[in-house]
């Protein structure tokens, strides 16, 4: 791969459901290594984005690449095959309930087949270990952790199979403020370990300033502002400004019915 | 013209289910029969269908046979043709009661089950999470419900069967004060293989309609607790339906001219 190539390269990427356009030609450009955020208030398309480049959801138009492999367009193989090497974090965990914790930790790892069912849970317990979580906690079931250690063994889950890229789906939402503070120390912990570049999303300055290189805000469909997570309060621009100090006057009108 | 609008509307969107739910077909058809096969949850699937729903289906078939016994008595003694019972009991249970009842009892236990399960793992972005980790839902998920529906069916139903039978024998001896020689000969005489067969070959037809609904409405469920209730609702009436047509269309094919 041509070091120049960024790992994660969007361009002109349009979707649409039904006569709402929720993206409108977004371009963004994720280095080899780097730690992306994709800032933006509820419902302006940054889940949408993260589900056309996993191929959850196929892009109307424009180009998606991950390491010059295209997604938009592409067949069932190439996308498992660039599925392998990506790593996820969901929003709520989305931790399998009929499996129990090491099973979870271990599915990638298993549907690849690239260990037997002992190796795999032997490797389970050590990525729980690198999140903190101890031995005895692989033999649970899901439903039996707080939320804080869902989200510790869906990041678990996420840096498994040793992704070279780690997608987090709002890491910090419904946690207390410690446990986001633990979780982003983890995210930049796990992160640094593997070498892997990351693309989260989310709403929470303190999370977003603290695990991303650079900042991206989306409003309205396309990315308004993009750069180093250091020049975020010299942006310049209003509707960043709004958005990061948490104002309700601004540019960005919260479309409110009677 | 305007009421020919919510017509078409409805004409519309009928086509429309009707192709995704063909198109849902083929897909877990195709997937059934392509490697790699996932043999620990077809086994779990099966256990679950077969094993578990073994309680609620002999329940049914006895009191079905039971309930057949005594009514025929009822009706034949006017024309003094109480012998015929033990002829009325088999035949009815082997070719239509064991079949559609354990496909009924079976739709309203597994089939809703399948919904709710699917159906939750669709609102909590489980499936998503699937397919992240390199794992095709349809192979994982959808298959070998299907294929553990069409194989335990046909085993639940012949059990059905014998105890829907041994029902008959019971009111027909016990109550009735019928020879249990003579009955279990009368029955014997009047079973045929060909009933048995056609009962097993609908059994496993109804198999792949009840976990077929059941995959396909929870794999399609939007929206949370509502959603998954809609869907599971929806799963057992289709499957309810479509068994009870089907089980026409069946019977016309197998004993039409007979």
């Amino acid at each position: 791969m041509n070091d120049a190539q960024p790992k994660i390269r969007l361009r002109n990427v349009q979707k649409a459901f039904g006569t709402k356009k929720v993206l409108d030609g977004v371009d963004l450009d994720v280095g080899k290594g780097e730690s992306v955020v994709i800032i933006g208030g509820s419902g302006v398309g940054k889940s949408v984005t993260l589900k056309c480049i996993l191929g959850l959801l196929e892009a109307d138009s424009g180009s998606i690449q991950v390491d010059g492999d295209e997604i938009v367009g592409a067949d069932a193989e190439t996308r498992e095959r660039i599925n392998q090497k990506i790593g996820m974090l969901f929003q709520s965990a989305a931790l399998f309930d009929s499996l129990p914790v090491w099973e979870n930790v271990a599915f990638g790892l298993l549907a690849q087949k690239k260990v037997s069912r002992a190796e795999a849970k032997d490797i389970a317990v050590a990525k729980l270990a690198q999140v903190g979580l101890s031995a005895g906690v692989a033999y649970l079931s899901p439903a039996e952790l707080s939320g804080g250690m869902q989200k510790r063994v869906g990041l678990a889950r996420a840096i498994a199979i040793d992704p070279d890229i780690i997608f987090f789906d709002e890491p910090t939402t419904g946690l207390d403020p410690i446990m986001s503070d633990v979780i982003n120390d983890l995210i930049v912990k796990t992160t640094g370990d593997v070498g892997a570049t990351a693309l989260s999303i989310t709403h929470d300055m303190v999370s977003a300033r603290k695990i991303a290189h650079r900042i991206a805000m989306l409003y309205e469909g396309k990315i308004i502002w993009f750069g180093p997570t250091a020049e975020i309060d010299r942006s310049n621009n209003p509707y960043v400004d709004q958005f990061i100090h948490g104002r309700a006057e601004g540019p960005i009108k919260m479309r409110l019915r009677a | 013209m305007n009421f020919l609008q919510p017509i078409g509307r409805v004409f519309l969107n009928f086509l429309s289910a009707t192709g995704k739910l063909g198109l849902f077909t083929g897909s877990a058809l195709s997937h059934c029969v392509r490697p790699p096969l996932y043999f620990r949850i077809i086994g779990r699937q099966m256990f679950e269908i077969g094993y578990l729903s073994l309680p609620v289906v002999g329940l049914t078939a006895i009191f079905a046979g039971m309930v057949l016994a005594l009514q025929s008595y009822t009706g034949f003694a006017r024309f003094s043709a109480e012998g015929a019972i033990a002829n009325v009991v088999v035949l009815s249970i082997t070719r239509e009661l064991g079949p559609v009842l354990a496909g009924l009892m079976i739709a309203g236990r597994i089939g809703a089950a399948m919904s709710a399960e699917i159906g939750t793992m669709r609102v909590t972005e489980q499936i998503d999470a699937l397919t992240t980790l390199s794992t095709n839902p349809m192979k994982y998920l959808i298959a070998p419900r299907i294929m553990a529906g069409v194989i335990m069916l046909p085993f639940v139903v012949l059990i059905a069967d014998i105890i829907g039978v041994f029902g008959g024998y019971l009111v027909a001896v016990y109550k009735l004060g019928f020879n249990p020689a003579n009955y279990l000969k009368n029955t014997w005489d009047f079973m045929e293989f060909h009933d048995v067969f056609t009962g097993l070959v609908k059994a496993s037809v109804f198999g792949f309609i009840v976990t077929l609904m059941g995959c396909y409405h929870g794999y399609n469920s939007k929206g949370g607790a509502q959603g998954v209730g809609a869907a599971t609702t929806n799963a057992v009436v289709s499957a309810s339906i479509l068994i009870l047509s089907t089980d026409y269309i069946l019977t016309e094919l197998f004993f039409a001219g007979k």
